[in-house]
């Protein structure tokens, strides 16, 4: 098992995915500049696609901004995990804030020692950063010729990874109970709140057992 | 300007500065076992609800579709140890087939 092999190829499976978003913000009146711009500086995968998907139903720029930003606030959390990692200072804690993801942390605490942690959360977020914007483009430019993403099972890449890189961490009897029983609150409630409150929720539930 | 390069410029510097603050909070307010504890169990919490709602839900309403497949096919192949590209591919692929199938 090498962490740089495993991290890259996570860097490959998600950015591919960023066709799907490219895709999606040009068949949705964006332009290829926009879509571009949001993989280069938002870099938050359900950010950026419910902030086209807000402004494509009709909302305001205000609900979309709001929108995105709440789903983005868990990269705040992450940060306050990765920072006690990666203890960074300056120039680059600043570039490390900004590839603060869901698959870098994700990877990164899969991992055993701290080496091999801060390797996973760099090797991972900057290969996420440079597929996920060569792909945002390829999407963007392509839009027609990709089709249905689900046709080619794009929409399972992500979870499916979250999958991999939870499954390790499970084997502790907390966490597995805080996984599980955040999976489940979450699919309870997401019928009646807004998009990104069922995620940003599950705090509580770190709280509950965290707390002794 | 126009309203979508409104919403674009203003989200991702939220966004940024949201990831910025995360990593600048003082160490001091994290030394506490028990803020160490809770921090250890958010990205485990925040990652199982991303994983139910990317798999479940569509257009944030619960959904069991297609996806369940290639989630099914991507913990029988960590259970079994597989190497990581196989989980991925296998539930990509395994997802694919099921869409098309139904179509």
């Amino acid at each position: 098992m090498s962490v740089q092999r495993d991290s890259l190829s996570v860097g490959l499976a998600v950015g591919a995915a960023g066709v799907a978003f490219g895709a999606v913000a040009v068949a949705d009146h964006f332009t290829v500049a926009q879509a571009c711009f949001l993989s280069l500086v938002l870099f938050s995968g359900a950010s950026q696609f419910s902030l086209v998907a807000v402004m494509s139903a009709g909302g305001s720029p205000l609900s979309a901004i709001v929108t995105g930003t709440f789903l983005g606030g868990r990269n705040g959390l992450y940060g306050v995990r990765m920072a006690q990692i990666l203890k960074l200072k300056g120039l680059k804690r600043a570039v490390a804030a900004h590839v603060t993801i869901d698959e870098s942390t994700g990877v990164a605490i899969a991992q055993e020692s701290l080496e091999d942690q801060r390797t996973a959360f760099w090797y991972t977020g900057f290969g996420v950063f440079f597929f996920w914007n060569l792909f945002t483009l390829i999407g963007a430019l392509g839009a027609k010729a990709i089709g249905d993403t689900s046709a080619w099972g794009l929409d399972v890449a992500s979870p499916a990874i979250f999958c991999a890189v939870l499954f390790p961490r499970l084997k502790e009897r907390k966490l597995f109970i805080a996984g599980v029983l955040s999976f489940i609150w979450a699919l309870s409630i997401t019928q009646f709140v807004p998009a990104g409150v069922p995620i940003i929720s599950t705090v509580v539930i770190a709280a509950i057992i965290g707390w002794k | 300007m126009n309203s979508q390069w409104v919403a674009v410029i203003v989200t991702s510097v939220l966004c940024y500065a949201i990831k910025y603050i995360g990593h600048a909070i003082p160490e001091i307010w994290l030394a506490h076992p028990r803020v160490q504890r809770i921090t250890n169990l958010i990205p485990i919490v925040l990652l199982s609800a991303l994983v139910a709602m990317q798999a479940f839900t569509t257009k944030t309403k619960f959904m069991v579709d297609h996806r369940l497949a290639g989630i099914t096919v991507a913990v029988v192949a960590l259970a079994a140890k597989l190497p990581f590209p196989v989980v991925v591919i296998g539930a990509m692929a395994t997802s694919a087939i099921v869409y098309r199938l139904k179509i």
